[in-house]
């Protein structure tokens, strides 16, 4: 399967094979004009099987959501055909709005437009909790 | 401004530091019976605790200030959709400092994200209980004179219970701290509190046996065990005699120990041993105020 490269925009690189779908969503691509792919179980040396997200288009991305979703992702920054960046998102100190607290004794599950913020509790094992009620995020 | 939501919001050395006033306020009380003159206190309570908001109320009280609120969620805007940080926001424009209990877990954190005076929180669900563990610390200073180098026994509910999670963090800062968690298998400290001993390298060990654990300790923290926690009536009945604390098992106890007790008791401490001297409880229920006190002055920055 052949997708052209892109000249202008983004490639993130290294998703874990199968949460491709879920960054697409998380940047609420389904919508927009420019041309975006989605390249599912790709072959990957490192990882068997990765998906990747060409954008063609510079936009904002949410550091803090990829980190979340796997610190190993990589995110290239393309302009003019060449890699002028490439950024490693790391494990965020908080996660905002990205997960949702699951324990219903929470006051997020009673006052939903709160801010939903996840701290890093063990960097290590990657582990967040509820800022507010410290339930383990799922 | 800062809001006091957790027991470790506080560093050891500021928990000394409101020791240390609450220590003055019982020795000079006159001294602090005008400090808090043409302040007010708002006690939001979106439900009900009778005794921890009157402690509230008396330490304003005792401080010279003043005191509004509401007791329960029926009486607050709160069954009216109102949000919490709509709440503070409002109730901030009246006081300087609110007290509030509510039955979710982190919403006097949410309330202090968006207050404009301090919050402290009375109590979050099963959560959190700072207060409390004020209380308790204060009780265990002048009974023993010292915070390190003490074996503390917790008895009872251990899963559910937040005034013990609380004072474990609190106690695992001094050095010298042996704990002794003892409780039925049911009603085991949870994981994160083990996860915690574990990394904050705690000298501690679990057993099912009150009498056995009894001789060693220092502080004996006593705690409901609550029929509802047990799956069925028959565990339930088979296990609470093993953690009701009857005057054979506190003649097992050291001479000097010191018995503690949240409060409300159901019947794990029997009337009778309110006579033993080493009974302590309604000394705490008494330094819960002074502590409250002492962290309304620290929190309104009053000297
Ligand atoms: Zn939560």
């Amino acid at each position: 399967m052949i997708i052209g490269t892109i000249t202008n925009g983004i490639v993130i690189d290294h998703i874990p094979a199968g949460k491709g779908m879920e960054i697409f969503r998380y940047l609420d691509l389904e919508h927009v004009e420019y041309e975006v792919a989605l390249i599912k179980n790709a072959v990957s040396e490192k990882m068997g099987k990765k998906d990747i997200l060409k954008i063609s288009e510079v936009i904002d991305l949410n550091y803090e959501m990829l980190g979340y979703i796997d610190p190993n992702i990589t995110v290239n920054i393309i302009k003019n055909g060449e890699r002028v960046q490439k950024i490693r998102p790391q494990l965020p100190e908080t996660i905002t709005n990205v997960i949702k607290c699951k324990n219903p004794r929470c006051i997020t599950s009673s006052e939903p437009e709160l801010k939903h913020i996840f701290k890093l509790t063990d960097r290590e094992k990657g582990v967040y909790r509820c800022l507010y009620c410290d339930s383990f995020a799922k | 401004m800062r809001s006091v939501i957790d027991i470790v919001d506080l560093t050891a050395a500021e928990i000394d530091g409101l020791i240390a006033t609450a220590e003055d306020i019982i020795a000079n009380p006159a001294k602090y019976s005008e400090k808090c003159r043409g302040k007010k206190l708002a006690t939001l309570f979106f439900e009900p605790s009778t005794r921890t908001r009157l402690s509230f109320e008396a330490a304003m009280y005792e401080l010279g200030g003043n005191v509004l609120g509401f007791a329960s969620a029926d009486s607050s805007s709160a069954t009216k959709g109102e949000t919490v940080p709509d709440t503070v926001r409002v109730v901030g424009c009246y006081a300087d400092i609110i007290a509030m209990r509510h039955p979710k877990e982190g919403a006097p954190l949410a309330a202090s994200m968006y207050s404009p005076v301090p919050i402290i929180n009375a109590g979050d669900g099963g959560h959190s209980h700072p207060t409390q563990t004020l209380a308790d610390l204060l009780t265990i200073k002048r009974e023993k004179g010292r915070l390190s180098d003490l074996t503390v026994g917790f008895c009872g509910d251990l899963k559910f219970g937040r005034t013990v999670h609380s004072l474990v963090k609190a106690l695992l800062r001094y050095e010298g701290i042996k704990l002794v968690f003892i409780s039925p298998d049911e009603l085991r400290v949870p994981d994160y509190i083990r996860d915690e001993l574990e990394s904050a390298g705690a000298d501690w060990l679990e057993t099912a046996s009150l009498e056995q654990a009894m001789p060693e300790l220092d502080i004996l923290y006593m705690t409901r065990v609550q029929k509802e926690r047990f799956f069925n009536e028959a565990d339930y009945i088979r296990l609470k005699d093993s953690y009701i604390l009857t005057a054979d098992k506190m003649a097992l106890g050291k001479s000097d120990m010191c018995v503690l007790h949240p409060l409300p008791r159901v019947n794990e401490i029997p009337m009778e041993i309110d006579e033993d001297s080493r009974a302590c409880y309604f000394k705490q229920v008494k330094n819960g105020k002074y502590m409250r006190m002492a962290l309304i002055l620290k929190l309104l920055e009053v000297e």
